[in-house]
Protein backbone atom coordinates (compact mmCIF):
# COMPACT_ATOMS: atom_id res chain seq x y z
CA UNK A 1 0.00 0.00 0.00
CA UNK A 2 1.31 3.39 -0.94
CA UNK A 3 1.63 5.83 1.91
CA UNK A 4 0.22 9.23 2.56
CA UNK A 5 2.28 12.00 4.10
CA UNK A 6 0.62 14.74 6.09
CA UNK A 7 2.08 17.92 7.61
CA UNK A 8 -0.05 19.82 10.11
CA UNK A 9 1.24 23.26 11.14
CA UNK A 10 4.87 22.12 11.08
CA UNK A 11 7.46 24.61 12.26
CA UNK A 12 11.05 23.48 12.67
CA UNK A 13 14.61 24.68 13.09
CA UNK A 14 18.02 23.12 13.60
CA UNK A 15 18.39 23.22 17.33
CA UNK A 16 21.87 22.66 18.63
CA UNK A 17 22.18 22.90 22.39
CA UNK A 18 21.14 26.37 23.48
CA UNK A 19 21.66 27.85 20.00
CA UNK A 20 18.60 28.00 17.80
CA UNK A 21 18.96 28.74 14.14
CA UNK A 22 16.30 30.75 12.30
CA UNK A 23 13.23 28.69 11.57
CA UNK A 24 13.74 26.71 8.38
CA UNK A 25 10.15 25.49 8.11
CA UNK A 26 7.31 27.84 8.97
CA UNK A 27 3.80 26.50 9.75
CA UNK A 28 3.67 24.03 6.91
CA UNK A 29 0.46 22.28 6.01
CA UNK A 30 0.83 19.65 3.34
CA UNK A 31 -0.91 16.56 2.07
CA UNK A 32 1.03 14.28 -0.25
CA UNK A 33 -1.29 11.74 -1.86
CA UNK A 34 -0.29 8.07 -1.64
CA UNK A 35 1.42 6.88 -4.83
CA UNK A 36 2.07 10.38 -6.18
CA UNK A 37 5.34 11.64 -7.68
CA UNK A 38 6.03 15.16 -6.43
CA UNK A 39 8.89 17.50 -7.31
CA UNK A 40 10.00 20.12 -4.78
CA UNK A 41 11.49 23.28 -6.28
CA UNK A 42 12.59 26.67 -5.01
CA UNK A 43 15.48 29.07 -4.52
CA UNK A 44 18.60 27.88 -2.65
CA UNK A 45 17.92 28.04 1.08
CA UNK A 46 14.14 28.01 0.71
CA UNK A 47 13.77 24.89 2.88
CA UNK A 48 13.54 22.07 0.34
CA UNK A 49 16.07 19.76 1.98
CA UNK A 50 14.59 20.53 5.42
CA UNK A 51 11.14 19.54 4.21
CA UNK A 52 12.53 16.16 3.15
CA UNK A 53 14.34 15.68 6.46
CA UNK A 54 11.10 16.33 8.33
CA UNK A 55 9.58 13.38 6.46
CA UNK A 56 11.94 10.85 7.92
CA UNK A 57 12.43 12.23 11.37
CA UNK A 58 15.86 13.77 10.86
CA UNK A 59 14.30 17.13 11.58
CA UNK A 60 11.69 17.04 14.35
CA UNK A 61 8.94 19.66 14.33
CA UNK A 62 9.07 22.13 17.22
CA UNK A 63 5.38 22.82 16.59
CA UNK A 64 2.79 20.73 14.72
CA UNK A 65 3.26 17.16 13.55
CA UNK A 66 4.14 15.04 10.52
CA UNK A 67 2.19 11.88 9.78
CA UNK A 68 3.74 9.20 7.57
CA UNK A 69 1.30 6.35 7.00
CA UNK A 70 0.12 5.62 10.55
CA UNK A 71 3.15 6.98 12.36
CA UNK A 72 3.22 10.43 13.87
CA UNK A 73 6.42 12.49 14.23
CA UNK A 74 6.23 15.30 16.78
CA UNK A 75 8.50 16.88 19.37
CA UNK A 76 7.06 14.98 22.36
CA UNK A 77 7.54 11.57 20.69
CA UNK A 78 9.81 8.88 21.95
CA UNK A 79 12.81 8.83 19.59
CA UNK A 80 12.35 5.08 19.17
CA UNK A 81 9.12 5.59 17.27
CA UNK A 82 11.24 7.13 14.55
CA UNK A 83 12.61 3.74 13.61
CA UNK A 84 9.28 2.76 12.04
CA UNK A 85 9.32 5.91 9.95
CA UNK A 86 12.90 5.46 8.83
CA UNK A 87 12.18 1.92 7.72
CA UNK A 88 9.38 3.15 5.52
CA UNK A 89 10.94 6.35 4.24
CA UNK A 90 14.11 5.83 2.23
CA UNK A 91 16.11 9.01 1.94
CA UNK A 92 18.83 9.79 -0.58
CA UNK A 93 20.83 12.83 0.54
CA UNK A 94 22.48 15.59 -1.43
CA UNK A 95 25.80 14.02 -2.33
CA UNK A 96 24.63 10.52 -1.38
CA UNK A 97 28.21 9.32 -1.73
CA UNK A 98 28.77 10.88 1.70
CA UNK A 99 26.38 8.23 3.08
CA UNK A 100 28.86 5.51 2.16
CA UNK A 101 30.98 4.03 4.94
CA UNK A 102 31.33 0.25 4.46
CA UNK A 103 34.57 -1.57 3.75
CA UNK A 104 32.99 -3.14 0.71
CA UNK A 105 30.08 -2.15 -1.47
CA UNK A 106 28.25 -5.29 -0.31
CA UNK A 107 28.62 -4.36 3.38
CA UNK A 108 27.41 -0.89 2.64
CA UNK A 109 24.28 -1.99 0.82
CA UNK A 110 23.51 -4.72 3.41
CA UNK A 111 23.71 -2.28 6.32
CA UNK A 112 20.13 -0.99 5.99
CA UNK A 113 18.37 -4.34 5.61
CA UNK A 114 20.47 -5.91 8.44
CA UNK A 115 19.53 -3.05 10.74
CA UNK A 116 15.90 -3.73 10.13
CA UNK A 117 16.26 -7.44 10.91
CA UNK A 118 16.83 -9.09 7.54
CA UNK A 119 19.09 -12.20 7.84
CA UNK A 120 22.59 -11.83 6.36
CA UNK A 121 22.18 -14.36 3.55
CA UNK A 122 19.02 -12.69 2.38
CA UNK A 123 20.57 -9.22 2.66
CA UNK A 124 23.40 -10.38 0.39
CA UNK A 125 20.85 -11.63 -2.14
CA UNK A 126 19.15 -8.25 -2.05
CA UNK A 127 22.48 -6.46 -2.49
CA UNK A 128 23.25 -8.49 -5.60
CA UNK A 129 19.83 -7.70 -7.04
CA UNK A 130 19.78 -3.94 -6.38
CA UNK A 131 23.35 -3.38 -7.51
CA UNK A 132 22.35 -4.66 -10.94
CA UNK A 133 19.19 -2.61 -10.92
CA UNK A 134 21.21 0.59 -10.55
CA UNK A 135 23.26 -0.46 -13.56
CA UNK A 136 26.43 -1.72 -11.88
CA UNK A 137 28.24 -5.00 -12.38
CA UNK A 138 27.93 -7.46 -9.43
CA UNK A 139 31.75 -7.75 -9.31
CA UNK A 140 31.72 -4.28 -7.75
CA UNK A 141 30.28 -5.77 -4.53
CA UNK A 142 33.70 -6.82 -3.26
CA UNK A 143 35.33 -3.44 -3.96
CA UNK A 144 35.73 -0.58 -1.52
CA UNK A 145 33.08 2.08 -2.16
CA UNK A 146 35.76 4.76 -1.86
CA UNK A 147 37.68 3.47 -4.88
CA UNK A 148 34.72 4.17 -7.18
CA UNK A 149 34.09 7.22 -9.37
CA UNK A 150 31.53 9.84 -8.36
CA UNK A 151 28.79 8.40 -10.55
CA UNK A 152 29.39 4.87 -9.32
CA UNK A 153 29.32 5.96 -5.67
CA UNK A 154 26.03 7.68 -6.32
CA UNK A 155 24.57 4.47 -7.69
CA UNK A 156 25.82 2.43 -4.75
CA UNK A 157 24.28 4.90 -2.30
CA UNK A 158 20.94 4.73 -4.09
CA UNK A 159 21.18 0.92 -4.19
CA UNK A 160 21.61 0.98 -0.40
CA UNK A 161 18.30 2.81 -0.05
CA UNK A 162 16.46 0.62 -2.53
CA UNK A 163 17.67 -2.46 -0.62
CA UNK A 164 15.57 -1.34 2.36
CA UNK A 165 12.49 -1.62 0.19
CA UNK A 166 10.97 1.66 1.39
CA UNK A 167 7.36 2.68 0.85
CA UNK A 168 8.25 6.32 0.50
CA UNK A 169 11.27 7.53 -1.44
CA UNK A 170 12.61 11.02 -0.78
CA UNK A 171 15.50 12.18 -2.95
CA UNK A 172 17.55 15.34 -2.60
CA UNK A 173 18.96 16.17 -6.03
CA UNK A 174 19.93 12.61 -6.93
CA UNK A 175 21.17 13.67 -10.37
CA UNK A 176 23.49 16.55 -9.37
CA UNK A 177 27.01 15.94 -10.63
CA UNK A 178 26.15 12.98 -12.85
CA UNK A 179 26.73 13.03 -16.59
CA UNK A 180 23.52 13.50 -18.62
CA UNK A 181 23.30 9.84 -19.59
CA UNK A 182 23.95 8.63 -16.04
CA UNK A 183 21.46 11.11 -14.66
CA UNK A 184 18.77 9.98 -17.06
CA UNK A 185 19.43 6.34 -16.12
CA UNK A 186 19.15 7.07 -12.40
CA UNK A 187 15.94 9.05 -12.81
CA UNK A 188 14.41 6.47 -15.14
CA UNK A 189 15.26 3.83 -12.57
CA UNK A 190 13.61 5.83 -9.79
CA UNK A 191 10.61 6.45 -11.99
CA UNK A 192 10.14 2.77 -12.78
CA UNK A 193 10.54 1.82 -9.09
CA UNK A 194 7.93 4.41 -8.29
CA UNK A 195 5.43 2.91 -10.71
CA UNK A 196 6.16 -0.80 -10.20
CA UNK A 197 6.20 -0.69 -6.41
CA UNK A 198 3.51 1.93 -5.94
CA UNK A 199 5.83 4.21 -3.98
CA UNK A 200 5.13 7.73 -2.82
CA UNK A 201 8.08 9.68 -4.24
CA UNK A 202 9.35 13.18 -3.51
CA UNK A 203 12.22 14.66 -5.47
CA UNK A 204 14.11 17.88 -4.83
CA UNK A 205 15.60 19.18 -8.05
CA UNK A 206 16.76 22.34 -9.78
CA UNK A 207 16.32 20.85 -13.21
CA UNK A 208 12.91 21.94 -14.46
CA UNK A 209 13.14 19.52 -17.36
CA UNK A 210 13.30 16.67 -14.87
CA UNK A 211 10.22 18.08 -13.19
CA UNK A 212 8.48 18.17 -16.57
CA UNK A 213 9.53 14.61 -17.44
CA UNK A 214 9.09 12.70 -14.20
CA UNK A 215 6.84 14.48 -11.70
CA UNK A 216 3.05 14.73 -11.55
CA UNK A 217 2.80 17.42 -8.91
CA UNK A 218 5.03 20.31 -7.91
CA UNK A 219 5.65 21.95 -4.54
CA UNK A 220 7.18 25.42 -4.75
CA UNK A 221 9.01 26.56 -1.60
CA UNK A 222 10.01 30.08 -0.69
CA UNK A 223 11.55 31.21 2.59
CA UNK A 224 10.51 28.16 4.63
CA UNK A 225 6.94 28.08 3.36
CA UNK A 226 5.06 26.17 0.70
CA UNK A 227 3.78 28.81 -1.68
CA UNK A 228 2.26 26.49 -4.27
CA UNK A 229 1.31 22.82 -4.51
CA UNK A 230 -0.46 21.82 -7.68
CA UNK A 231 -0.15 19.63 -10.75
CA UNK A 232 2.86 20.56 -12.86
CA UNK A 233 1.03 22.09 -15.80
CA UNK A 234 -0.86 24.55 -13.60
CA UNK A 235 2.34 25.49 -11.78
CA UNK A 236 4.28 26.23 -14.96
CA UNK A 237 1.41 28.12 -16.61
CA UNK A 238 1.80 30.79 -13.94
CA UNK A 239 5.10 32.25 -15.14
CA UNK A 240 4.69 35.70 -13.52
CA UNK A 241 4.31 34.18 -10.04
CA UNK A 242 7.25 31.85 -10.65
CA UNK A 243 9.56 34.79 -11.35
CA UNK A 244 8.70 36.24 -7.93
CA UNK A 245 9.62 32.94 -6.32
CA UNK A 246 12.94 32.76 -8.23
CA UNK A 247 11.80 29.61 -10.00
CA UNK A 248 12.50 28.77 -13.63
CA UNK A 249 10.24 27.11 -16.17
CA UNK A 250 11.31 24.12 -18.32
CA UNK A 251 13.29 24.95 -21.47
CA UNK A 252 10.36 24.11 -23.73
CA UNK A 253 7.99 26.38 -21.82
CA UNK A 254 10.53 29.22 -21.81
CA UNK A 255 10.95 28.89 -25.58
CA UNK A 256 7.19 28.77 -26.04
CA UNK A 257 6.82 32.04 -24.11
CA UNK A 258 9.47 33.70 -26.33
CA UNK A 259 7.69 32.64 -29.51
CA UNK A 260 4.31 33.68 -28.14
CA UNK A 261 5.68 37.09 -27.29
CA UNK A 262 7.44 37.55 -30.64
CA UNK A 263 4.40 36.48 -32.66
CA UNK A 264 1.73 37.93 -30.41
CA UNK A 265 -0.14 34.61 -30.29
CA UNK A 266 -1.01 32.03 -27.63
CA UNK A 267 -0.56 28.29 -28.10
CA UNK A 268 -3.42 25.98 -27.18
CA UNK A 269 -1.56 24.37 -24.28
CA UNK A 270 1.32 24.80 -21.85
CA UNK A 271 4.25 22.86 -23.39
CA UNK A 272 6.60 21.24 -20.87
CA UNK A 273 8.73 18.94 -23.01
CA UNK A 274 10.50 19.22 -26.37
CA UNK A 275 8.02 16.70 -27.79
CA UNK A 276 5.00 18.77 -26.74
CA UNK A 277 6.59 21.92 -28.09
CA UNK A 278 7.32 20.24 -31.44
CA UNK A 279 3.69 19.17 -31.76
CA UNK A 280 2.48 22.65 -30.84
CA UNK A 281 4.81 24.36 -33.33
CA UNK A 282 3.53 22.11 -36.09
CA UNK A 283 -0.06 22.65 -35.02
CA UNK A 284 0.12 26.45 -35.20
CA UNK A 285 1.94 26.13 -38.54
CA UNK A 286 5.27 27.73 -37.60
CA UNK A 287 7.22 24.97 -39.34
CA UNK B 1 42.31 36.16 -27.17
CA UNK B 2 45.58 36.47 -25.27
CA UNK B 3 48.61 34.18 -25.04
CA UNK B 4 48.58 30.77 -23.35
CA UNK B 5 48.33 31.01 -19.57
CA UNK B 6 48.03 27.28 -19.03
CA UNK B 7 50.00 24.67 -20.93
CA UNK B 8 49.53 20.96 -20.29
CA UNK B 9 51.80 18.49 -22.02
CA UNK B 10 51.48 14.71 -22.17
CA UNK B 11 49.97 14.48 -18.70
CA UNK B 12 49.72 10.88 -17.48
CA UNK B 13 48.38 9.78 -14.13
CA UNK B 14 47.09 6.71 -12.32
CA UNK B 15 45.96 6.39 -8.72
CA UNK B 16 47.13 2.83 -8.25
CA UNK B 17 50.55 2.16 -9.72
CA UNK B 18 49.93 -1.60 -9.69
CA UNK B 19 47.16 -1.23 -12.24
CA UNK B 20 47.57 -1.08 -16.01
CA UNK B 21 44.70 1.29 -16.49
CA UNK B 22 45.61 4.97 -16.50
CA UNK B 23 43.19 7.58 -15.17
CA UNK B 24 44.73 10.11 -17.52
CA UNK B 25 46.86 9.19 -20.50
CA UNK B 26 48.91 11.73 -22.42
CA UNK B 27 46.56 14.66 -22.01
CA UNK B 28 47.79 17.80 -23.78
CA UNK B 29 46.05 21.14 -24.18
CA UNK B 30 46.58 24.87 -23.76
CA UNK B 31 44.25 27.56 -22.46
CA UNK B 32 44.67 31.22 -23.40
CA UNK B 33 44.43 34.12 -21.01
CA UNK B 34 40.82 35.25 -20.74
CA UNK B 35 39.47 32.10 -22.36
CA UNK B 36 36.54 30.07 -21.03
CA UNK B 37 37.15 26.36 -21.50
CA UNK B 38 34.40 23.88 -20.68
CA UNK B 39 35.49 20.31 -20.02
CA UNK B 40 32.83 17.69 -20.55
CA UNK B 41 32.83 13.90 -20.44
CA UNK B 42 31.18 10.96 -18.69
CA UNK B 43 31.66 10.20 -15.01
CA UNK B 44 35.00 8.50 -14.56
CA UNK B 45 36.56 10.08 -17.66
CA UNK B 46 39.24 11.81 -15.56
CA UNK B 47 37.90 15.37 -15.38
CA UNK B 48 38.18 15.82 -11.61
CA UNK B 49 41.57 14.09 -11.56
CA UNK B 50 42.75 16.60 -14.15
CA UNK B 51 41.46 19.47 -11.99
CA UNK B 52 43.39 18.20 -8.97
CA UNK B 53 46.56 17.82 -11.03
CA UNK B 54 46.22 21.39 -12.31
CA UNK B 55 46.46 22.83 -8.80
CA UNK B 56 49.13 20.39 -7.65
CA UNK B 57 46.96 18.33 -5.29
CA UNK B 58 48.10 15.24 -7.17
CA UNK B 59 51.42 14.63 -8.84
CA UNK B 60 51.52 13.31 -12.40
CA UNK B 61 53.60 10.27 -13.30
CA UNK B 62 54.56 11.86 -16.59
CA UNK B 63 54.13 15.16 -18.36
CA UNK B 64 54.26 18.79 -17.29
CA UNK B 65 51.93 21.64 -16.40
CA UNK B 66 52.93 25.27 -16.95
CA UNK B 67 50.90 28.04 -15.36
CA UNK B 68 51.64 31.67 -16.27
CA UNK B 69 55.07 30.63 -17.45
CA UNK B 70 56.04 28.68 -14.32
CA UNK B 71 56.27 24.92 -14.34
CA UNK B 72 54.24 23.30 -11.58
CA UNK B 73 56.54 21.31 -9.30
CA UNK B 74 56.58 20.40 -5.62
CA UNK B 75 58.72 23.49 -4.97
CA UNK B 76 56.80 25.93 -7.14
CA UNK B 77 53.27 24.81 -6.24
CA UNK B 78 52.78 27.39 -3.49
CA UNK B 79 53.71 30.18 -5.86
CA UNK B 80 51.66 28.73 -8.72
CA UNK B 81 48.55 28.44 -6.53
CA UNK B 82 48.40 32.22 -6.35
CA UNK B 83 47.46 32.10 -10.01
CA UNK B 84 45.02 29.21 -10.05
CA UNK B 85 42.09 28.42 -7.76
CA UNK B 86 39.96 25.27 -7.64
CA UNK B 87 36.38 25.10 -6.42
CA UNK B 88 35.44 21.54 -5.51
CA UNK B 89 32.28 19.73 -6.45
CA UNK B 90 31.22 19.28 -2.84
CA UNK B 91 31.71 22.56 -0.94
CA UNK B 92 31.82 20.73 2.41
CA UNK B 93 35.27 19.58 1.36
CA UNK B 94 36.72 23.06 1.59
CA UNK B 95 35.16 24.84 4.55
CA UNK B 96 37.55 25.92 7.27
CA UNK B 97 36.13 29.00 8.99
CA UNK B 98 33.41 29.21 11.62
CA UNK B 99 31.69 32.10 9.88
CA UNK B 100 31.20 32.71 6.19
CA UNK B 101 33.49 35.77 6.20
CA UNK B 102 36.25 33.94 8.10
CA UNK B 103 36.08 31.17 5.60
CA UNK B 104 36.42 33.52 2.63
CA UNK B 105 39.30 35.30 4.43
CA UNK B 106 41.19 32.06 5.08
CA UNK B 107 42.88 31.97 1.68
CA UNK B 108 43.91 35.62 2.04
CA UNK B 109 45.42 35.04 5.49
CA UNK B 110 47.50 32.30 3.94
CA UNK B 111 49.10 34.76 1.54
CA UNK B 112 49.85 37.20 4.40
CA UNK B 113 47.48 39.89 3.28
CA UNK B 114 47.04 42.87 5.62
CA UNK B 115 43.72 43.22 7.46
CA UNK B 116 42.94 46.54 5.76
CA UNK B 117 43.28 44.99 2.35
CA UNK B 118 41.49 41.81 3.33
CA UNK B 119 38.20 43.32 4.47
CA UNK B 120 37.19 44.92 1.15
CA UNK B 121 38.32 41.81 -0.73
CA UNK B 122 36.10 39.56 1.38
CA UNK B 123 33.16 41.92 1.14
CA UNK B 124 33.50 42.24 -2.61
CA UNK B 125 33.74 38.48 -3.12
CA UNK B 126 30.64 37.89 -1.00
CA UNK B 127 28.78 40.58 -2.89
CA UNK B 128 29.64 38.95 -6.23
CA UNK B 129 28.03 35.68 -5.13
CA UNK B 130 25.19 37.52 -3.36
CA UNK B 131 26.00 36.15 0.08
CA UNK B 132 26.77 39.43 1.88
CA UNK B 133 23.72 39.00 4.11
CA UNK B 134 25.15 35.72 5.42
CA UNK B 135 28.65 36.91 6.38
CA UNK B 136 28.18 36.08 10.09
CA UNK B 137 26.57 32.68 9.49
CA UNK B 138 28.11 29.28 10.11
CA UNK B 139 29.03 27.91 6.65
CA UNK B 140 28.32 24.30 7.63
CA UNK B 141 24.69 25.16 8.32
CA UNK B 142 23.90 26.84 5.02
CA UNK B 143 21.93 25.14 2.29
CA UNK B 144 23.72 23.26 -0.50
CA UNK B 145 23.49 26.11 -2.99
CA UNK B 146 24.55 28.74 -0.46
CA UNK B 147 27.60 26.66 0.45
CA UNK B 148 28.61 26.50 -3.19
CA UNK B 149 28.41 30.29 -3.43
CA UNK B 150 30.63 30.73 -0.36
CA UNK B 151 33.14 28.24 -1.76
CA UNK B 152 33.30 30.25 -4.98
CA UNK B 153 33.67 33.52 -3.04
CA UNK B 154 36.65 32.02 -1.20
CA UNK B 155 38.42 31.57 -4.51
CA UNK B 156 37.28 34.85 -6.08
CA UNK B 157 38.66 36.79 -3.07
CA UNK B 158 42.12 35.51 -4.00
CA UNK B 159 41.72 37.07 -7.46
CA UNK B 160 43.35 34.19 -9.30
CA UNK B 161 44.18 34.42 -13.01
CA UNK B 162 42.56 31.03 -13.55
CA UNK B 163 39.52 29.64 -11.76
CA UNK B 164 38.76 25.93 -12.07
CA UNK B 165 35.15 25.00 -11.33
CA UNK B 166 34.64 21.27 -10.80
CA UNK B 167 30.88 20.96 -11.10
CA UNK B 168 30.72 23.80 -8.65
CA UNK B 169 27.30 25.08 -9.63
CA UNK B 170 25.24 21.89 -9.45
CA UNK B 171 23.42 22.72 -6.22
CA UNK B 172 22.32 26.13 -7.40
CA UNK B 173 18.87 26.84 -8.70
CA UNK B 174 18.86 27.66 -12.43
CA UNK B 175 18.43 31.39 -11.90
CA UNK B 176 21.32 31.68 -9.43
CA UNK B 177 23.41 29.57 -11.77
CA UNK B 178 22.80 31.95 -14.66
CA UNK B 179 23.56 34.95 -12.46
CA UNK B 180 26.80 33.47 -11.21
CA UNK B 181 27.85 32.49 -14.72
CA UNK B 182 27.21 36.03 -15.90
CA UNK B 183 29.25 37.42 -12.96
CA UNK B 184 32.12 35.15 -13.99
CA UNK B 185 31.71 36.22 -17.60
CA UNK B 186 32.02 39.88 -16.55
CA UNK B 187 35.24 39.09 -14.67
CA UNK B 188 36.49 37.31 -17.76
CA UNK B 189 35.92 40.40 -19.89
CA UNK B 190 36.96 43.03 -17.36
CA UNK B 191 39.92 41.33 -15.72
CA UNK B 192 40.77 38.64 -18.27
CA UNK B 193 39.88 35.90 -15.80
CA UNK B 194 40.51 32.49 -17.34
CA UNK B 195 37.73 30.02 -16.57
CA UNK B 196 37.95 26.25 -16.75
CA UNK B 197 34.58 24.76 -15.97
CA UNK B 198 34.04 21.04 -15.62
CA UNK B 199 30.37 20.48 -16.23
CA UNK B 200 27.59 18.15 -17.28
CA UNK B 201 25.26 21.02 -18.00
CA UNK B 202 25.30 21.45 -21.78
CA UNK B 203 23.61 24.84 -21.52
CA UNK B 204 26.58 25.92 -19.38
CA UNK B 205 29.06 24.39 -21.83
CA UNK B 206 27.29 26.14 -24.72
CA UNK B 207 28.22 29.60 -23.41
CA UNK B 208 31.95 28.79 -23.18
CA UNK B 209 34.54 29.76 -25.80
CA UNK B 210 35.73 26.22 -26.33
CA UNK B 211 34.63 22.75 -25.28
CA UNK B 212 37.07 19.95 -24.55
CA UNK B 213 35.56 16.47 -24.57
CA UNK B 214 37.19 13.78 -22.45
CA UNK B 215 36.72 10.04 -22.59
CA UNK B 216 38.51 7.33 -20.58
CA UNK B 217 41.34 9.66 -19.59
CA UNK B 218 41.99 11.07 -23.04
CA UNK B 219 41.07 14.25 -24.83
CA UNK B 220 38.63 13.17 -27.52
CA UNK B 221 38.38 16.53 -29.25
CA UNK B 222 38.09 20.21 -28.59
CA UNK B 223 36.49 23.07 -30.47
CA UNK B 224 33.92 25.85 -30.27
CA UNK B 225 30.49 24.77 -28.93
CA UNK B 226 28.86 25.22 -32.34
CA UNK B 227 31.25 22.70 -33.90
CA UNK B 228 31.12 20.18 -31.04
CA UNK B 229 27.33 20.05 -30.84
CA UNK B 230 26.96 19.61 -34.61
CA UNK B 231 29.68 16.95 -34.88
CA UNK B 232 28.85 14.96 -31.75
CA UNK B 233 25.27 13.90 -32.26
CA UNK B 234 25.35 11.46 -29.34
CA UNK B 235 25.99 14.31 -26.87
CA UNK B 236 23.03 15.54 -24.92
CA UNK B 237 22.79 18.85 -26.83
CA UNK B 238 21.53 22.25 -25.61
CA UNK B 239 17.78 22.72 -25.78
CA UNK B 240 17.55 24.35 -29.23
CA UNK B 241 19.53 21.55 -30.88
CA UNK B 242 17.22 19.02 -29.21
CA UNK B 243 14.20 20.89 -30.58
CA UNK B 244 15.70 20.95 -34.08
CA UNK B 245 16.32 17.21 -34.03
CA UNK B 246 12.78 16.57 -32.85
CA UNK B 247 11.39 18.73 -35.67
CA UNK B 248 13.63 16.97 -38.18
CA UNK B 249 12.28 13.61 -37.01
CA UNK B 250 8.81 14.86 -37.89
CA UNK B 251 10.06 15.58 -41.41
CA UNK B 252 10.36 19.36 -40.99
CA UNK B 253 13.04 21.65 -42.44
CA UNK B 254 15.37 23.20 -39.85
CA UNK B 255 18.47 25.42 -40.12
CA UNK B 256 21.53 23.27 -40.85
CA UNK B 257 24.04 25.37 -38.92
CA UNK B 258 24.28 25.61 -35.13
CA UNK B 259 21.63 28.00 -33.85
CA UNK B 260 21.35 29.96 -30.62
CA UNK B 261 17.98 30.33 -28.95
CA UNK B 262 17.43 33.88 -30.24
CA UNK B 263 18.31 32.83 -33.77
CA UNK B 264 15.86 29.94 -33.58
CA UNK B 265 13.02 32.18 -32.37
CA UNK B 266 13.74 34.58 -35.26
CA UNK B 267 13.92 31.72 -37.74
CA UNK B 268 10.62 30.25 -36.64
CA UNK B 269 8.86 33.59 -36.73
CA UNK B 270 10.33 34.50 -40.11
CA UNK B 271 9.39 31.19 -41.71
CA UNK B 272 5.84 31.88 -40.64
CA UNK B 273 5.77 35.36 -42.17
CA UNK B 274 6.93 34.00 -45.52
CA UNK B 275 3.98 31.60 -45.79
Amino acid sequence: MAMQILFDGVTADYQLGPIRSPRVLKSINLEVKPGSFTAIIGHTGSGKSSLLKAMNGLLIPSEGYVEVGNTIIKSSNNKRALKTVRKQVGMVFQFPESQLFGETVEQDICFGPLNFGVPLSQAKEIAKEVVQQVGLDPTILSKSPFSLSGGQKRRVAIAGILAMNPKVLVLDEPGAGLDPVGKKEILNLISSWHHERGLTTLLVTHDMDDVATYAENVIVMENGRIVMHDDKRSVFSNEQQLINWHVDVPDARRFQLKIEQEMGIKFGQVCLTTEELTEALIEVGLV
Amino acid sequence: MGKPILEVEELTFKYDKRLEEETLSAVSFTVNKGEWLAIIGDNGSGKSTLAKLLVGLLEPQKGRICIAGTELTDDSKWEVRRHIGLVFQNPDNQFIGTTVQDDVAFGLENVNMSYEEMVPRVNEALRMVEMSAFCEHDPSRLSGGQKQRVAIAGILALKPSIIVLDESLVMLDPKSRRELLSTLNQLKHKESLTIISITHDMNEAAVSDRIMMMKSGRVLKSGPPAQIFIEEQQLEPPFVERLKRELENKGKEVPKAYTTEEEMVKWLCKSCLMV
